[in-house]
This record gives structure tokens, C-alpha cells and sequence, in this order.
């Protein structure tokens, strides 16, 4: 059955939306964490411990972020290897552009492709920059997220790329989860208005939740 | 009217294609757009040079076989068939643009004439029922609750032109097979396929070379017969239930 649903173009879309839907869950709940460092550097760096002793002591330390860092990542991967399986499919089937043009869908549908690349080369450079450490502007100090945040975004490069991916991510969850929803089957007539207005609500919550933090940054409120 | 066209000439499906600009006069607003052509091809013959090539049949707007995208619209600037088009749509001194469907599965014949023979091989993948022939049934035998007999209506109106192809940018066939699985798969008649219909004819759909569902929505607005987007969603539905009964087999 795997074979049949990677093999089917209605199967490897069905992927992407789970795996897309499984993100989105994931980044509701980061950015509610992120919030955390409005109240200060001790209850935020005490959130991040507490991330690793979640689930002690059934689960070993770690194990709870390992399993969602695991999960994640097959979901990044199977996203992004459909989306461009999918890509070349689209761009073979329809190799001749017509001689009158003129614009077609909505900006947040025609820039998904571009959209989601500009999220993949985001979510390597987030990882290097606040997990690693590797590209930290500052000296990364693990186990001192409140810092590492605050030296990146004290960066202008930092914050741009932030910002950038952020509206990126907007767009890409507006038109995102509605599809997912057509995807999966759940769609209907009398469904679609409520899909599209959850679908707008979420972009917004989202980006403006994340972006909250490098704005509060850069003027001081966070420091 | 006096218009200038600016039409998709091509020889042969292995020979280089362009767009070749035409001068016709003496148009009414009443005409079709196709007796325009007409009136463009009765010009060209007089002149001793190749009419354009174009589909038509019925000119009734039922059976599917006009296919131009007009202005980078298929079917044109109105919601319904090339042949229901009427010159009135446009203006005095106007240029117009008619250009072929395109998409790879249906590679050009000859100017504005494509191979739809996809749809058919899309449609002998499971776009029929079995039952045995003879006299007609009974009316009544088989009952059907009025919203499913109106949803299979609905479906049913597909001609299958092609226009949902044409427009979509990942020249998709997914209308015109959600179109033809939900016709049969919401009808008794339809029952004893309702799985191996929806994942034949979406596996042929994808040999054939059709692109996949980036639900941009273009394929329902260019759509004549307003067969909607959710027509789509169904499908989807409809898929991953024979795929969820095929796998527990
Ligand atoms: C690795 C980076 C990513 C790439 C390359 C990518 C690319 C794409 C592409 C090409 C589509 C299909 C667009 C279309 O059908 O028009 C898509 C759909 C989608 N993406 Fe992403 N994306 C990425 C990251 C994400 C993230 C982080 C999320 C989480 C919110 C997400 C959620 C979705 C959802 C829910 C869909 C809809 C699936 C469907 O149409 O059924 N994507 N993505
Ligand atoms: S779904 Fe509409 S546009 Fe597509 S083939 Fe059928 S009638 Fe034509
Ligand atoms: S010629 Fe039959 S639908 Fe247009």
C-alpha cells in the first residue's frame, strides 16, 4: 500500500499534507513556547530545560525532544522530496506557455514552490544558528537559549532572514492548510468558508507569534 | 467589426509552430466565434492559402469537441463552450489571440487542433459501469435519493473538452476525472467499481502525463459546464477510501 500511495500523484499530495499538517501542529506549539521569553530569561531558559526532562521518568532524558526531532525530520524530508517529485511532474505536463498570459492564482498559491524553498534553507539555518550553534553569531552557550536569541537578533542579517521566512511561512500555511484539507478529503461546499478563514487565522497567529520575538528584540523590550 | 487575429499556426505535430496575424472585416456581433473562423478560413481558401485548423462539432455547446484558448482564457473571456462564444464578448477593432490547449498529454495535430485521446483511455481505465444489456430496466428498480441523483447530474454534465487542462498551470486532469469517478461512484449503478474505478482511472490519469492538483482553482473557473473545485476534494476522499479497503485486503 506505501508503494501505491509514493506511486499515485493523489498519494504523494495525500504525504505532503500530512506531513505539512504534522509541521504545522509542531510550529503552533514552538511559537507558543517562544512566547515564553517575554517573561524573562530565567522562566525561558527554564522552559528549555524543562523540554528535556519531559516525560522523565518514564521516557530517559532527551528522549522526548529526540522522538519529536526524529518525527520532524521525516516530515521535512518526505515534504520536500514530494514537493519536488511533484514540481517535476507539473512542470513536464504543461512544458508550453501560452503566448497571452496573464495572472492566474493567488500570490500565496503561486508562490508555494519558492515559498517552500525559502523555508527549507530556513529550517538548516535556524538549526545551525539556535540548536548547533555552528553559525551563532555571538558564542552559542547551550543551555542559554535567552541569550542565543538575543545575540541573533542583534544581528541585521538575523533578523532579516527571520523576517523573510516568517512571511514566507504565512503565505505558505494560507494557502497550505486549506489545501491539505482538499487533499485529505475534508473539504466540502459548506466547509470551504470556515477551511479558508481557520487557514487565514493560522498564518496570521503564526507569523505574527514568531515575529513578535526579533521586533521585541530590536526595540528593546526583550533585552 | 474589424478585427485582428492573432492565431497558433502550426503544420504538423513535429514541425515548429508561431503565431500568424489575420485582418477580418465584415464581422457580426451575433456570430459564434467559430463562424468568425470560418468567415477568417473562407478568406484564406479564396487567397489559395491553408485554412486554420480548429475542432468543432455540434456548435451546440454538448459535445466537447471546441477547444481555443482565446485571449489566454479557455473558451474565451465568457463561461461556456468556444462555439456558445459570441463576437458581441469583444469589441470593434480588437486584437485577439487564439492559441491551442496546452499541455503535454495533448500534443498539438495541426494549428489548433490537439490530441485529446488521454481523456478516452482515462475513461476506458473505469469511466463506465457493467450491467447487462437488453431491454431497459424498470424504472423504479433502483431507487436513488434525489441529492445523490442531483451530485451524479451535476458531474455528469462534464463534456470533457479539455478546458480544466488547458487551464491549469500544471496542465492536471483532475476536474474532468473527479468529474466522471463522482458521476458513477455516488450511483447504485456505479457501486460494484466504486474502488477500482477512482484508482484506475487516477493511475492512468498520471501514465498519460497530466500534472497533479496544486488546487490554484483555474481548471473550475475555465470550466463551461461549472463542474466546481470540491469535485476535486471528493475525488481525494474517494481515493483514499479504496486505497485504505485495498491495503486491509
Ligand atoms: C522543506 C521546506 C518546504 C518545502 C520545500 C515545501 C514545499 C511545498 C510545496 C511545493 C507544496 C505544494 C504546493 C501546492 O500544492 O501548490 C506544499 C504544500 C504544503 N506545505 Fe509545504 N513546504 C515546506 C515546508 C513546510 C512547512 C514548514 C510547513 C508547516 C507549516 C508546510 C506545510 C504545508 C502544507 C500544510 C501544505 C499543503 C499540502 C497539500 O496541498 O495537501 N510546508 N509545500
Ligand atoms: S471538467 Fe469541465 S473543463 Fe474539464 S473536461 Fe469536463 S466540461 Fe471540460
Ligand atoms: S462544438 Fe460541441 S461543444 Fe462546442
Amino acid at each position: 500500500m506505501a508503494r501505491t500511495v509514493w506511486d499515485s500523484s493523489v498519494g504523494k499530495k495525500t504525504v505532503m499534507a500530512v506531513s505539512g499538517l504534522i509541521m504545522l501542529a509542531y510550529l503552533v506549539v514552538h511559537m507558543l513556547g517562544n512566547l515564553k521569553i517575554f517573561f524573562g530569561s530565567a522562566e525561558f531558559n527554564g522552559y528549555a530545560h524543562w523540554l528535556r526532562t519531559l516525560g522523565e521518568p518514564f521516557l530517559h532524558h532527551e528522549w522526548a525532544l529526540w522522538i519529536v526531532r526524529v518525527v520532524l525530520v521525516a516530515a521535512v524530508v518526505a515534504h520536500a522530496t514530494a514537493a519536488y517529485q511533484l514540481s517535476r511532474r507539473d512542470i513536464r505536463a504543461r512544458p508550453t506557455k501560452y503566448v497571452h498570459t496573464r495572472r492566474r492564482a493567488s500570490y500565496a498559491t503561486r508562490t508555494m514552490r519558492w515559498g517552500g524553498v525559502i523555508l527549507g534553507l530556513f529550517i538548516v539555518w535556524h538549526i545551525l544558528d539556535l540548536t548547533t550553534g555552528t553559525v551563532h553569531p555571538n558564542g552559542f552557550q547551550s543551555g542559554h537559549p535567552y541569550q542565543n536569541v538575543i545575540d541573533t537578533f542583534s544581528t541585521w542579517y538575523g533578523n532579516v532572514i527571520y523576517l523573510v521566512a516568517m512571511l514566507a511561512l504565512g503565505l505558505h500555511i494560507r494557502h497550505g492548510f486549506w489545501s491539505a484539507a482538499q487533499t485529505l478529503g475534508a473539504g466540502s461546499r459548506t466547509r470551504d468558508r470556515a477551511l479558508k478563514a481557520i487557514a487565514n487565522v493560522l498564518a496570521l497567529v503564526l507569523t505574527l507569534g514568531f515575529v513578535s520575538v526579533p521586533v521585541a528584540v530590536m526595540t528593546g523590550v526583550v533585552s | 467589426m474589424k478585427l485582428t487575429l492573432r492565431v497558433w499556426r502550426q503544420r504538423a505535430a513535429d514541425t515548429e509552430g508561431a503565431m500568424s496575424t489575420y485582418e477580418v472585416d465584415d464581422i457580426s456581433p451575433d456570430m459564434s466565434f467559430l463562424e468568425m473562423l470560418d468567415t477568417l478560413n473562407e478568406d484564406l481558401i479564396l487567397r489559395g492559402e491553408d485554412p486554420v485548423a480548429f475542432d468543432h462539432d455540434c456548435r451546440e455547446g454538448i459535445c466537447g469537441a471546441c477547444s481555443l484558448v482565446i485571449n489566454g482564457d479557455a473558451h474565451g473571456p465568457e463561461r461556456t463552450t468556444t462555439c456558445q462564444l459570441h463576437m458581441r464578448s469583444f469589441a470593434d477593432g480588437d486584437t485577439i489571440d487564439v492559441e491551442p490547449w496546452r499541455a503535454s498529454a495533448f500534443p498539438v495535430i495541426k494549428d489548433l487542433v490537439v490530441d485529446r485521446s488521454a481523456f478516452d483511455r482515462i475513461i476506458q481505465a473505469g469511466g463506465y459501469i457493467t450491467a447487462p444489456t437488453g431491454s431497459a430496466p424498470e424504472a423504479h428498480a433502483t431507487a436513488v435519493p434525489k441529492p445523490d441523483a442531483d451530485f451524479a447530474f451535476e458531474h455528469a454534465e462534464c463534456i470533457g473538452c479539455g478546458a480544466c487542462v488547458a487551464a491549469c498551470p500544471n496542465g492536471a486532469a483532475m476536474l474532468f476525472t473527479s468529474a466522471k469517478v463522482n458521476h458513477l461512484n455516488v450511483l447504485p449503478q456505479g457501486a460494484p467499481e466504486r474502488e477500482t474505478r477512482v484508482l484506475d482511472m487516477v493511475a492512468r490519469m498520471d501514465e498519460e502525463g497530466f500534472g497533479g492538483c496544486t488546487l490554484a482553482g483555474e481548471c473550475a473557473t475555465a470550466c463551461p459546464k461549472g463542474i466546481p473545485l470540491v469535485s476535486i476534494t471528493n475525488m481525494n476522499k474517494e481515493w483514499l477510501r479504496a486505497t485504505r479497503k485495498a491495503g486491509k485486503r
